[in-house]
């Protein structure tokens, strides 16, 4: 049944309920990957489905198996990521019962999936499951997680391969925009003086970018992305302006005040985007696009609401875009352009590297040496910024981070799936050297399942970002955030059997890089960084997103 | 924006859990839930739900999305725009001191209610009808002394349009 779904690999954990389950998984040609927690399982599930745009799969024990799959469960959610998690559960007859390894999993994911079912009869599983991948993959794509009692488990039945596509008759996401919305959003895109495109997550995963990168040339429209946009219009391209938000560029930010139409797509505005939002593109007519209904007017009031797939919406305008005269585009653009030209000039991302190693320099080295074609995973925190700011994506489906639940340790194990997902690739971890400590054991499922990833710790011995709120917010008073106490990650990766290297001045992080990314098998690089960096710019929770601090 | 009373009819699939996937997404997004009326609808596998909340236009817009957005839910209809019914029924146990007898019987005539049950001390009294109506009669009821009331919340339907179209 899985495979029939096109599943072809699985991130585990066994337990009492599994037993036969695992028993009879052996038998077929699904490969698993056991890992070392089962928060690991659901990340790592989490980066395989980015990457291959299939549905992630994992599969735990009742009880604790269950419940140390939570946190994972709520960052897919929170980005939008198709996955199905299968929980063993103990026999129908003793649910309720409070019996061994009991826990009420789907009461308690019941808020952080798409959708959760518990099966209680064998004759319906084949039927649950089909439903659970269509939920998962279609509309807003989401987690959705299956209990299965041991005795459902263990049950014989009658196999008969559902087939033909699944109906269900209170789930029809809305795919194709409404043509007259459409129309709306050309007429507004024409008269438009000081046009900008927002994109996020949306983009990537309904694999539009494309459509998205020919749109915004066609009509020269500057395009900043959400931290879950990265990869979906070309860094490189002229019209970029990076990444917009808390952390975003100077240049992205101010066009947001300045615009007259901001056009988002994929996007759901949340307050790291918008900061105070009675002041969010307030001279602007908001023109927004999703597949999800909710997104749409729940934190920015919006002139146009189109509800549907961004790549359906994206084709159909380019479509109406082809009967249109753009011949005075360029010209039309060029004072917008141009002040925005003057806003790059006047505040570049920029960093001062002297005798200490600056963690935006390892970023920079990093990307200059990958050509800026790894697959990179984060963890949480500034690592997660500086990856964001100076390592340039050009295409879509190679940034990899906990974008809305913000969840440290998610790196590692999302590397992993990755690597699963693109054998043949490179895929570095850029962590922190707090985060990495919360899913390191998973260095042991990269090791026995011979899975390459590179992890690039930017060690600065703080838990760093809230170090960063509480040098400029809180008197520099450093509470509870100093981690100067950490193993050493070189003879940490050795003890895995893995490789382990350290930089500590500037001039030795190339020949890390270089050494690292080349050497076979897991790496851990441990840059030793500047310990009080910060990452700017920065916009002030709660202000409006023009106010940045700038260095 | 103010907050305005809004009657919600949702159908959704009758199938465990369906009610706490509800009553969660109201908690946890901080919506207020006034009454509930759950119970089987026409159709087979189909359940109404009749829903009172407070909201302003933004937040109702919200919850009827959100509602959409949840799996088991087949439809959200807002009665407050539409013309519709509403309706409930609610059981008020008043004491009935040999004083009051022939009174509180008059008020039952005159809302046209009936007494279900009668014990020597108390009886127990059913009404339907608007909200209003059980407020004017509780209101009545009350310097008798109320012991108990019992309410089912508004039910409510859409009402069919009169042309035929
Ligand atoms: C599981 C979890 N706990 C707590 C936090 C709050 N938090 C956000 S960033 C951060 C510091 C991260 O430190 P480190 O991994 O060293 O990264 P740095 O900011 O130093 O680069 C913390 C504690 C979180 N995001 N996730
Ligand atoms: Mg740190």
């Amino acid at each position: 049944m899985l495979e029939s779904e096109g599943v072809d690999s699985i991130f585990g954990y066994p337990g009492g309920v599994l037993i036969g389950l695992y028993d009879e998984l052996e038998k077929s040609d699904i490969r698993h990957y056991l890992v070392r927690h089962e928060q690991g399982a659901v990340h790592a599930a989490d980066g395989y489905a980015r990457v291959s745009g299939k549905v992630g799969v994992c599969l735990v024990t009742s009880g604790p198996g269950a419940t140390n799959t939570v946190t994972g469960i709520a960052s897919a959610y929170c980005d939008s990521i198709p996955m199905v998690v299968l929980t063993g559960q103990v026999p129908t007859g003793l649910i309720g019962n409070d019996a061994f390894q009991e826990v009420d999993i789907v009461g308690i994911t019941r808020p952080c999936t798409k959708h959760n079912y518990l099966v209680k009869d064998v004759n319906e599983l084949a039927d649950t499951i089909r439903e659970a991948f269509h939920i998962a993959r279609s509309g807003r794509p989401g987690p959705v997680l299956i209990d299965l009692p041991k005795d459902v488990l263990a049950a014989v039945t009658n196999f008969k391969e559902p087939k033909g596509p699944v109906a269900m008759r209170s789930y029809n996401p809305t795919v194709k925009p409404n043509i007259k919305q459409l129309t709306k959003v050309i007429k507004e895109l024409l008269k438009a003086k000081r046009p900008l495109i927002v994109a996020g997550g949306g983009i990537i995963s309904s694999h539009s970018s494309q459509a998205l990168t020919d749109f915004a040339r066609k009509l020269q429209i500057p395009v900043t992305t959400t931290l879950m946009g990265l990869g979906a219009f070309p860094g490189s391209d002229p019209l970029s302006l990076g990444m917009l938000g808390m952390h975003g560029t100077y240049r992205a930010n101010m066009s947001t005040g300045d615009c007259d139409v901001m056009l988002g797509v994929g996007v759901r505005f949340d307050d790291r985007v918008t900061g105070k939002t009675d002041t969010f593109a307030s001279q602007a007519r908001i023109i927004h696009v999703d597949i999800d209904p909710t997104s749409i007017r729940k934190n920015v009031p919006v002139a146009i609401p189109v509800v549907g797939d961004c790549k359906a919406t994206l084709d159909m305008l380019n479509e109406l875009l082809a009967e249109e005269n753009l011949g005075d585009i360029p010209e039309k653009r060029e004072p917008w352009l141009g002040r925005i030209a003057q806003w790059k000039a006047a505040q570049r991302l920029a960093y001062d590297q002297k005798d200490v190693i600056k963690p935006q320099y390892v970023v920079e080295r990093l990307c200059a040496i990958t050509e800026g074609k790894a697959i990179i995973s984060t963890e949480v925190g500034q690592n997660q910024m500086w990856a964001a700011q100076y390592y340039n994506f050009d295409r879509p489906d190679h940034f990899i981070t906990s974008g809305g639940l913000g969840v440290m340790g998610f790196g590692l194990p999302a590397a992993i799936g990755a690597q699963v997902a693109a054998p043949n690739e490179l895929v570095v971890d850029i962590a922190g050297d707090g985060s990495i400590q919360m899913n390191i054991q998973e260095l042991g499922t990269a090791m026995q399942h011979k899975l390459p990833v590179k992890v690039v710790i930017l060690n600065n011995g703080y838990l760093g970002m809230v170090r960063q709120w509480q040098e400029l917010f809180f008197g520099k008073r450093y509470c509870a955030t100093n981690m100067e106490t950490q193993p050493d990650f070189v003879k940490l990766a050795e003890a895995y059997g893995a490789t382990g290297l350290r930089a500590t001045k500037p001039e030795e992080v190339d020949a890390v890089l270089r050494k690292g990314l080349a050497a076979e098998g897991p790496v851990i690089m441990d840059f030793v960084v500047e310990r009080e960096e910060c990452v700017y710019p920065m916009v002030p929770a709660g202000a409006a997103i023009t106010e940045m601090l700038l260095v | 924006m103010s907050d305005e009373q809004h009657v919600l009819s949702i159908l959704v699939e009758d199938r465990p859990g369906v009610l706490s996937r509800i009553a969660g997404l109201f908690s946890g997004r901080g919506f207020n839930i006034e009454s509930l009326c759950v119970a089987n609808a026409a159709q087979e596998g189909i359940s109404r739900i009749t829903l009172v909340t407070w909201a302003d236009s933004v937040i109702i817009e919200q919850i009827i999305k959100q509602l959409h957005k949840l799996i088991n839910v087949v439809k959200v209809n807002d009665l407050t725009e539409a013309p519709a019914v509403f309706r409930e029924m609610a059981l008020i146990k008043v004491s009935a001191k040999p004083e009051f007898r022939a009174e509180i019987l008059r008020i039952v005539d005159i809302f046209r209610c009936k007494v279900v049950d009668v014990s020597a001390e108390h009886y127990t009294v059913e009404v339907t009808g608007d909200q209003g109506k059980i407020a004017a009669l509780l209101d009545l009821l009350k310097p008798m002394g109320i012991k108990e009331v019992a309410r089912t919340g508004i039910t409510a339907l859409s009402r069919e349009n009169k042309n035929g179209h």
